[in-house]
């Protein structure tokens, strides 16, 4: 019955972009975050999403699939401020480099694509509960 | 006279199948909206309709009974979508307002399959009890 299959692809589909929302509020929470060197600064994060077939024999529906989380290559915001308590020996202080308007764009579209799944699984559920009552009086 | 179950529902039962086949692409479809390289893709309703029908895919013949029985459906006629606009980058070509569209379009054509089916299985139930 393919219309089971339907949760399955509409349910990886919501832990994608779980993930996806979970990686932008981990990015807009530290986008102000000081460190007073290069390795130890943040830097923003998002997944890689790859389509992947829910079931060997059945190539019509694809789900998707977290294949990791990569960190961005953009550069660090370096700023001069001697006074600051993290700076260091040569007064520079260095700051992430989260594009917070990025990031928020990021947010509304993971929330939108998770909604639109929830609501496929729902239409599918309506689908599935109707074929169950045909052939009742 | 046998009664045939099969001539009495007519081509609704097939068309309720691939509707449900068609729900799967769909949701694949807006599922990966968001995925890079991902290509839209569609059932071609009334080539996967006439294979449906016709039952249609390849048996290999058995001449041994340890032999396994192999069989390819052909039911999956789905093919990839022509995308509306240029690529945005990232080579996905789903227009996730299209696939929606479709989707709802399709529960909905699903439905009335269904309401066709439960006609005539009303109207069977009423030969059978002679309208009691």
């Amino acid at each position: 019955m393919s219309l089971y299959n339907v949760f399955d692809v509409s349910g990886t589909g919501m832990s994608a972009q779980s993930v996806r929302l979970n990686t932008t509020a981990s990015n807009i929470a530290n986008a102000n975050t000081v460190s007073s060197s290069v390795d130890q600064t943040y830097r923003a994060r998002h997944p890689v999403f790859a389509a992947e077939m829910t079931k060997a024999q059945d190539e019509q529906s694809q789900g998707v699939n977290v294949l990791g989380i990569v960190e961005s290559d953009a550069p660090l915001k370096i700023e001069y401020s001697p006074n600051h308590p993290m700076a260091d020996s040569e007064g520079y202080i260095y700051k992430p480099n989260v594009n917070v308007v990025e990031e928020m764009a990021n947010m509304i579209s993971a929330s939108r694509s998770y909604q639109t799944n929830v609501q496929l699984a729902d239409a599918a559920k309506t689908m599935l509960s109707k074929t169950l009552q045909m052939g009742q009086r | 006279m046998a009664i045939s179950l099969d001539k009495a529902f007519g081509i609704h039962q097939h068309a309720l199948l691939v509707r449900s086949d068609r729900a799967e692409v769909l949701a694949s479809n807006i599922a990966n909206a968001d995925t890079p390289g991902y290509k839209a893709k569609d059932i071609d309703f009334a080539d996967a309709l006439a294979n449906a029908q016709k039952k249609s895919g390849y048996n290999m013949s058995r001449t041994h009974e340890k032999h396994y029985d192999l069989s390819i459906n052909m039911n999956s006629s789905s093919k990839f979508r022509n995308p509306m606009q240029p690529d945005t980058g990232d080579g996905n070509s789903v227009d996730v307002q299209v696939e929606r569209n479709n989707f709802m379009q399709n529960s909905m054509e699903y439905q009335t399959s269904l309401r066709f089916l439960n006609g005539k299985i009303k109207a069977l139930n009423k030969a059978l009890s002679g309208g009691q």
